[in-house]
């Protein structure tokens, strides 16, 4: 990337607060985890050699005929049914045409005015204050491949002198929902977002119809923001944000769009309605492509599906199968595991950190010890690494283990981080390292006592304090006694047998 | 109904086809024709009978969600006019993408 900076003028964001109405709107991609692509039997799987999963109908050659994969449209309508939605009795798809390379066929299978699902809501909860978000609908639709711009500056598409392109995502299951206008979030509208998208990716990974990696492009966001002054009720002109990939940026580009926006509007211009995109490295939204000209993109009913019919028993069907919805499941899980608000927040805020717990107090592991780990040190090590809890090679089951053994007072945490450490390098389940490498605490009670001994002779004036009743001076002996031990011993024991000797 | 050359015009601009003056003086009267033949179906259809998209009547024709083989690369590159790296090679693009 060549620019870094911006030369927008900001309005500091809580005089924007103070002056202006924020009002949302977020256009959520789902791409849907199908084995196969939306129209054909190609597969959807990511990273293949390029234009290896594509065939007549998803490049749209003349003579193919697409035929809806079900397990799309049963997707759509469980989407749909966890946002709140009504289910469309009867809909068809509609044909947008645009010409962009990306789409072979010079038109997008879409929805258009018959959405298969329809008028929902989402409640959120922000720092302890409840949100709503009205769903305006939910529709089916199909991606766009991928493209490779070529003699510009590091893949750019500024300067690029032709393009190659790369069709394996063109026509993998989408679906798109469209938020009505959020308002009232007060001061908290970047953080309402940010909490929607994470209560979305939450939903689909439930649903197991998405694995929901904003990273990976399969959750995309474009928000649109717009400001309106204190008193007034005319709509300002938005701008719609594209390029946010993660929950954070969704918060940073909104916070960025609301001081730009403000600015323009206190020294007297006008916002321009444009598309414009998030420079993440940056920090900042830079102008796309203008909209003041209302896109044509002809829709008309898609003449080669025929309309979906979802019969009222298969959306119940659908619906007593939901699984329950993550809001739900946290406040489930918080009363069982007897964690208090801000402990669970935590917990809330760490991209996977529930799921992972959950699943590490499944395998016997108590769960305050679980969180312990999972938030502190494997935190920590998924933080040094870059990447998500997830993706950390340790399993929950393994987590459990460590914890056992510390319960077992085979280790203590000490080396447990060490223990975990090793896991994390590769070395194999935790008993194994703790053998292999020797790590198991020393009950040998006689080296354990010899070790007391020489701590408190090496350090007579501790000793003496202890034995005057000064009970607390004995760490510094426990902290002796572990030196000599390498740290292989059961600190509590330590301390008992000092306390013995001296009393 | 009445189609204008301006119409037509806007029309094939949207289609990316490029139109002479004599070409769409030609073509708008025709299309106004063939509309016109169209629109004959508004004297039988009553308001009451809404508009169709489809000859069947059918629905819910849908598949389940099994892969099939994808064709080879090299034959789904053969109908292209430029490739490269094993992809279709497209003039340059202006515009930024606006897919989905």
């Amino acid at each position: 990337m060549s620019v870094q900076y911006s030369s927008d003028e900001l309005m500091d964001y809580d005089e924007v607060m103070e002056r202006f109405d924020v009002v949302l709107g977020l256009e959520v991609h789902v791409e849907l985890g199908t084995r196969s692509k939306m129209w054909c039997g190609c597969s959807t799987e990511f990273g293949g050699e390029p234009n290896t999963h594509t065939c007549p109908v998803c490049l749209g050659l003349p003579g193919s005929l697409p035929v809806v994969n079900k397990k799309a449209v049963e997707s759509a309508i469980r989407i749909g049914l966890s946002l709140g939605c009504e289910i469309a009795p009867w809909c068809r798809f509609a044909r947008k045409q645009y010409f962009y390379p990306d789409m072979p066929k010079n038109y997008q299978i879409s929805q258009y005015d018959e959405p298969i699902a329809f008028d929902g809501l989402v409640e959120l909860e922000v720092d302890g204050t409840g949100y709503e978000v009205p769903i305006e609908r939910a529709h089916m639709e199909e991606d766009a491949g991928k493209s490779l711009h070529v003699g510009g500056a590091t893949g750019r598409i500024q300067g690029s002198d032709h393009s190659l392109m790369d069709y394996n995502r063109a026509g993998v299951p989408l679906v798109e929902i469209v938020t009505k206008p959020i308002r009232g979030t007060g001061t908290k509208g970047p953080q309402v977002a940010r909490a929607y998208m994470a209560h979305l990716r939450d939903m689909v990974r439930a649903l197991g119809v998405s694995q929901g990696r904003m990273e990976q492009g399969q959750l995309r966001c474009d928000a649109n923001v717009s400001l309106m002054p204190k008193g007034t009720t005319e709509l300002g002109t938005r701008t719609e944000t594209k390029n946010v990939n993660s929950l954070r940026s969704v918060e940073a580009a909104l916070q960025y769009e609301i001081c730009r926006q403000g600015a323009v509007l206190a020294g007297g211009g006008r916002v321009k309605q444009e598309t414009r995109m998030w420079n993440e490295a940056g920090g900042f939204t830079t102008a796309g492509r203008s909209k003041e000209q209302a896109e044509d993109y002809r829709y008309f009913p898609e003449p080669d599906l025929v309309p979906i019919a979802p019969s009222r028993e298969w959306i119940e069907q659908l619906r007593a199968g939901l699984p329950e919805m993550p809001a739900v499941k946290r406040a489930r899980l918080q009363s069982e595991w007897s964690f208090s608000d801000l402990e669970m927040r935590d917990v809330n805020g760490t991209e996977g950190a529930l799921d992972l717990i959950e699943s590490t107090v499944a395998a016997g592991c108590a769960p305050a010890a679980a969180r312990k780990w999972w938030l502190t040190e494997l935190a920590r090590a998924a933080n040094e690494r870059g990447v998500l809890l997830e993706d950390l090679p340790i399993a929950p089951a393994q987590v459990a283990e460590v914890q056992r053994l510390v319960e077992a007072g085979t280790i203590n945490d000490k080396l447990a981080r060490t223990v975990l450490e090793a896991v994390l390098a590769g070395e194999g389940s935790p008993e194994r390292i703790v053998e292999e490498r020797g790590l198991a605490v020393v009950s040998d009670e006689g080296a354990l006592s010899a070790a007391v001994d020489a701590a408190i002779e090496a350090n007579p004036d501790v000793a003496e304090k202890i034995r005057g009743g000064k009970t607390q001076a004995a760490g510094a002996l426990i902290g002796a006694v572990m030196k000599r031990m390498g740290g292989r011993a059961d600190a509590r024991r330590v301390r008992e047998l000092i306390i013995a000797k001296l009393s | 109904m009445a189609l204008t050359p301006q119409d037509v015009s806007r029309l094939a601009e949207l289609a990316r086809i490029e139109l002479t003056p004599a070409e769409l003086a030609e073509i708008a009267p025709q299309l106004d024709v063939i509309l016109e033949a169209v629109a004959s179906v508004g004297q039988v259809a009553d308001q009451d009978i809404p508009p169709s998209s489809h000859a069947v009547p059918l629905t819910n024709v849908m598949r389940d969600d099994e892969r099939r083989d994808s064709w080879p690369a090299e034959a789904m590159l053969r109908g292209a006019p430029a490739q490269g790296q094993q992809r279709f090679r497209v003039p340059r693009i202006i515009d930024d993408s606006d897919a989905g």
